[in-house]
C-alpha cells in the first residue's frame, strides 16, 4: 500500500510545530477492520491534497458517544473532559472526523464542557477541498450506480445533506434516492449504542428493512458515511442478497480517484 | 335583559369558572417537573413560535392530513371571531351585534368567510373520520391506540361536524326570518353556503324557524362551552398547548444531548489532583439529585408540557426505525404515558391517596427503553416539534446510573471504555496501528 504521512500531535510539538487540523480517528476508525480502511482512505486525500493534520495516536480515547446514548453520563463526562484536556493541550482549533457520532459530540456536546473547536465531518471537509480545487478527481464513475445512506447523526442530527451528495457527484456516478433520504432518512440500527447490543425482539432487524430498501434500487455501490452504518449496511447485504452491492464510505470512493 | 340572557350568562360565567380550575390543574401538574431553563433566545423562540405552530410549516410534510389540518385551524381561529358576536348577543339580546358596529361589507365578508370555512371544516372532519374508521389508516390503529384515544379523537371530529352544522342552520334559518321581515332578524348578511341550505325548511312558518334558529344558536354555543371543558380532558389540549410548546422547544441540533451538571460537578471533582478523597460535605449541602427519570415527576416541566400537547397523531411512532421493526418502543406511547402517570401522581396527591406506581415499570418498560436508537426520526416528525427523545434518553440514565440496570452487552461496552478507552476490547497502546497495516 501506498506509503502515508501521518505524524501524531505529540511528534508535532516535540518539532516545536503545530497541526492545522486535527483528525479524529475515533474508536471504529481506530480498531475496526473495516473502519480501517476508512481511515486510510481518508489519510490518503489529505496527503494528497497536502494537509497539515495530526492526530492524537494512543492519546486519543473514546468519545463518549455511546456511553452518553446508553445513559452512562458519568463515563461520557469522564472522557469527554480528558479528551479536552488532551486537545486543549495541543491548543486544539478545529477537528475532522470520519465518524458522524464522534462528530456529533465533540461538535455539540464537549462546548459546554470546555472544549470548543470548529468539527467537520469528513465529507465536509472534503467538499471544501474540492471547490477549493485543492483536490482533483482523476478517474469517473460514470455509469456507476450509487445509492446514498444519511448518518443519522450527520443528517437529522445536525442537518448535513448537500455535502455528501455533492463529493459524490463529482465522481460523475448516478445517484438514486432512496424514498427515505435526508430529513426522511431511515436509521441503519446501530445508533444510541445499539452497535454494541442485541436489537430487542421485534419482526425485522431495522438494518435489514434499510438494506432492502436500498437494494430494490440495483445500486452497484450503497455509499455512506459513518464506520457504524458501514457495518449495518455489510451485514445487511450480506444477509439480504449477498454480492448485490458494495458498501463504501465516501472516503473510499474519492481515495480510489484521485 | 331577560330571563334567556340570565340563562345564557349563568351557563356562560359557570364553563368560564370550569375551564379556568381544570386549566389550572394542568398547569400545576406540568409545574411538578423539574427545572430547566428555556428562557435564553427569545427572539428565536417567537420566530419558532410563529413558524411551526402559527405557521403550521411542519404540518404539510404529510400533505393530506396537512391540508385537512390546516383548513380545521383556520376554521377555528377564524370561525371564534363569531363567538364574540354570540357572546355579546347572548348577554345583551342584541341580534347579531357585529353587524351593528361594523361596515356592511366588512360584515358581509366576515360571516361569509365564516359559512365558507364552516362548510371546509365540515368536509375535512368527514374526510378525518373516513381515514381514521375506514381506511383505518395504520398509525391510527397501533397498539397504543387503545378504546380511549380512538373514540376521544372521533368525538372531536363528530362534535366539531355537529357544532359547524349547526352553525349553517342556524344563518339559513336566520335568512329566511330575514326575508320574511320579521322584526328581530333584521341584519341581512352574505350567506353563500347557508343559503342552499335553505331547501330544506321552505314552507315553514316563522315560528318553527324561530325555533329552529333560537335552538341552532344554542347548540352552537353550548357546544362551544363544552368542547373548550372537554379539551382539558382530551388529546385535543394540543389547540392550546402547541404554542408554548414550539415557543420553549429544543432550539440546539436534534443530536445534542443534554450535559447533566450534576454530573460534571462530580466528575470534576473526580479529576480534580487537589480535592480531598476523605472531604465530609458541607453540612448544609443538599443530597445529590437523583440522576436521571424514575417517574414522571423526575421529568422537567418542558417535557410534562410536551406529554399534555401530544395529540396522538402518531407520526413519530410511524417514522420510529424501531416500531417499524415491531420492536414494543413507541414514542407517541412514551408522551401518552407520561401525561397520563403526572395526572395520576397529582390525581393520588390531592385525593391523599397512597402511590405506589412509577412510570419506569408501571408504564415504560425498560425493553421499550432500549429499544430506541435514538436516530431522531420522532421529535424531527412531530408537527409542533415535542421531543419524546429526551424522555427515553432520561429514563436510560435512571436506569444506568442509578440501577446499573443496562443490559449486559452495554456494560461490557462500559468496562471496555473504562479500560481501554474504547468501546471494544482493544488495547489503548494499539490505537495507531491502522497506520501500518
Amino acid at each position: 500500500m501506498s506509503e502515508l504521512k501521518i505524524k501524531t500531535m505529540a511528534q508535532f510539538m516535540s518539532e516545536g510545530k503545530e497541526a492545522d487540523i486535527l483528525f479524529w480517528v475515533g474508536s471504529a476508525g481506530s480498531f475496526d477492520d473495516r473502519a480501517k480502511k476508512i481511515t486510510r482512505a481518508f489519510v490518503r486525500i489529505m496527503n494528497k491534497a497536502d494537509i497539515n493534520f495530526g492526530v492524537l495516536g494512543t492519546e486519543e480515547s473514546s468519545s463518549g458517544d455511546s456511553a452518553k446514548r446508553s445513559g452512562n453520563e458519568f463515563l461520557f463526562q469522564m472522557q469527554a473532559m480528558m479528551n479536552i484536556e488532551v486537545m486543549n493541550g495541543y491548543n486544539v482549533k478545529r477537528i475532522v472526523t470520519t465518524c458522524p457520532h464522534s462528530y456529533n459530540t465533540l461538535k455539540n456536546e464537549y462546548k459546554g464542557l470546555g472544549g470548543n473547536y470548529k468539527v467537520q465531518h469528513h465529507t465536509e471537509f472534503i467538499a471544501e477541498l474540492l471547490a477549493k480545487g485543492k483536490l482533483k478527481i482523476t478517474g469517473n464513475l460514470k455509469g456507476t450506480r450509487v445509492t446514498y445512506h444519511d448518518p443519522c447523526y450527520l443528517g437529522r442530527a445536525n442537518n448535513v445533506y448537500d455535502d455528501p451528495r455533492k463529493v459524490l457527484k463529482s465522481l460523475g456516478l448516478d445517484l438514486v434516492e432512496m424514498k427515505r433520504n435526508k430529513r426522511k432518512s431511515f436509521c441503519c440500527g446501530a445508533g444510541g449504542a445499539q452497535m454494541f447490543k442485541d436489537p430487542e425482539n421485534g419482526s425485522q432487524d431495522i438494518n435489514i428493512n434499510r438494506t432492502e430498501e436500498a437494494l430494490s434500487l440495483t445500486p452497484d455501490i450503497i455509499a455512506t458515511g459513518c464506520p457504524f452504518c458501514n457495518t449495518m449496511m455489510t451485514d445487511g447485504v450480506k444477509s439480504v442478497n449477498e454480492g448485490a452491492a458494495e458498501v463504501k464510505d465516501i472516503a473510499e470512493l474519492i481515495a480510489e480517484n484521485i | 335583559m331577560g330571563i334567556s340572557n340570565i340563562i345564557f350568562l349563568f351557563v356562560f360565567l359557570l364553563a368560564i369558572i370550569f375551564f379556568t380550575r381544570n386549566l389550572n390543574r394542568i398547569i400545576k401538574n406540568i409545574k411538578l417537573g423539574r427545572d430547566i431553563n428555556r428562557s435564553d433566545r427569545p427572539y428565536d423562540r417567537w420566530k419558532n413560535m410563529f413558524r411551526v405552530a402559527i405557521g403550521q410549516s411542519k404540518m404539510t410534510r404529510r400533505p393530506v392530513a396537512g391540508i385537512l389540518h390546516i383548513i380545521l385551524y383556520l376554521g377555528f381561529v377564524i370561525i371564534n371571531i363569531e363567538v364574540i358576536e354570540i357572546i355579546v348577543d347572548g348577554v345583551s339580546g342584541s341580534h347579531r351585534f357585529l353587524s351593528s358596529i361594523l361596515p356592511v361589507v366588512l360584515y358581509n365578508f366576515l360571516i361569509g368567510s365564516f359559512e365558507i370555512l364552516a362548510i371546509l371544516v365540515l368536509v375535512a372532519c368527514v374526510i378525518f373520520l373516513v381515514r381514521r374508521n375506514i381506511i383505518r389508516i395504520k398509525r391510527f390503529w397501533s397498539k397504543e391506540m387503545t378504546t380511549w384515544p380512538r373514540t376521544d379523537a372521533n368525538l372531536i371530529l363528530v362534535f366539531e361536524i355537529l357544532l359547524m352544522s349547526a352553525f349553517l342552520i342556524m344563518n339559513a334559518a336566520d335568512g329566511l326570518l330575514f326575508a320574511a321581515g320579521n322584526p328581530h332578524y333584521v341584519t341581512s348578511f352574505s350567506n353563500p353556503i347557508s343559503q342552499y341550505f335553505q331547501f330544506m325548511f321552505i314552507g315553514f312558518d316563522v315560528a318553527t324557524l324561530v325555533t329552529i334558529e333560537r335552538f341552532t344558536w344554542w347548540f352552537h354555543i353550548l357546544g362551544i362551552l363544552m368542547f373548550m371543558n372537554y379539551v382539558l380532558i382530551s388529546k385535543h389540549l394540543h389547540i392550546f398547548f402547541a404554542f408554548p410548546s414550539t415557543y420553549f422547544a429544543n432550539l440546539n441540533p436534534l443530536g445534542q444531548f443534554s450535559n447533566l451538571d450534576s454530573v460534571t460537578n462530580e466528575v470534576k471533582l473526580m479529576m480534580d489532583p487537589n480535592a480531598d478523597p476523605y472531604a465530609v460535605p458541607a453540612a448544609d449541602s443538599l443530597p445529590p439529585d437523583q440522576f436521571g427519570a424514575k417517574d414522571a415527576n423526575d421529568l422537567n416541566w418542558v417535557q410534562l408540557l410536551n406529554a399534555y400537547s401530544c395529540t396522538e397523531c402518531g407520526r413519530c411512532t410511524d417514522s420510529c426505525p424501531a416500531n417499524h421493526t415491531g420492536k414494543l418502543l413507541s414514542p407517541r406511547k412514551v408522551l401518552m404515558d407520561t401525561r397520563d402517570r403526572i395526572t395520576e401522581i397529582s390525581d393520588n396527591k390531592r385525593k391523599g391517596k397512597e402511590d405506589t406506581k412509577s412510570l419506569l415499570g408501571d408504564y415504560i418498560t425498560a425493553e421499550e427503553l432500549w429499544a430506541c436508537t435514538s436516530c431522531n426520526a420522532c421529535t424531527d416528525a412531530c408537527p409542533i416539534e415535542l421531543d419524546p427523545l429526551s424522555i427515553i434518553m432520561d429514563m436510560r440514565r435512571y436506569l444506568v446510573m442509578e440501577q446499573s440496570a443496562a443490559p449486559t452487552e452495554l456494560n461490557m461496552m462500559f468496562t471496555n471504555v473504562e479500560n481501554n478507552g474504547a468501546p471494544w476490547q482493544f488495547p489503548a497502546a494499539d490505537r495507531l496501528n491502522w497506520k501500518d497495516e
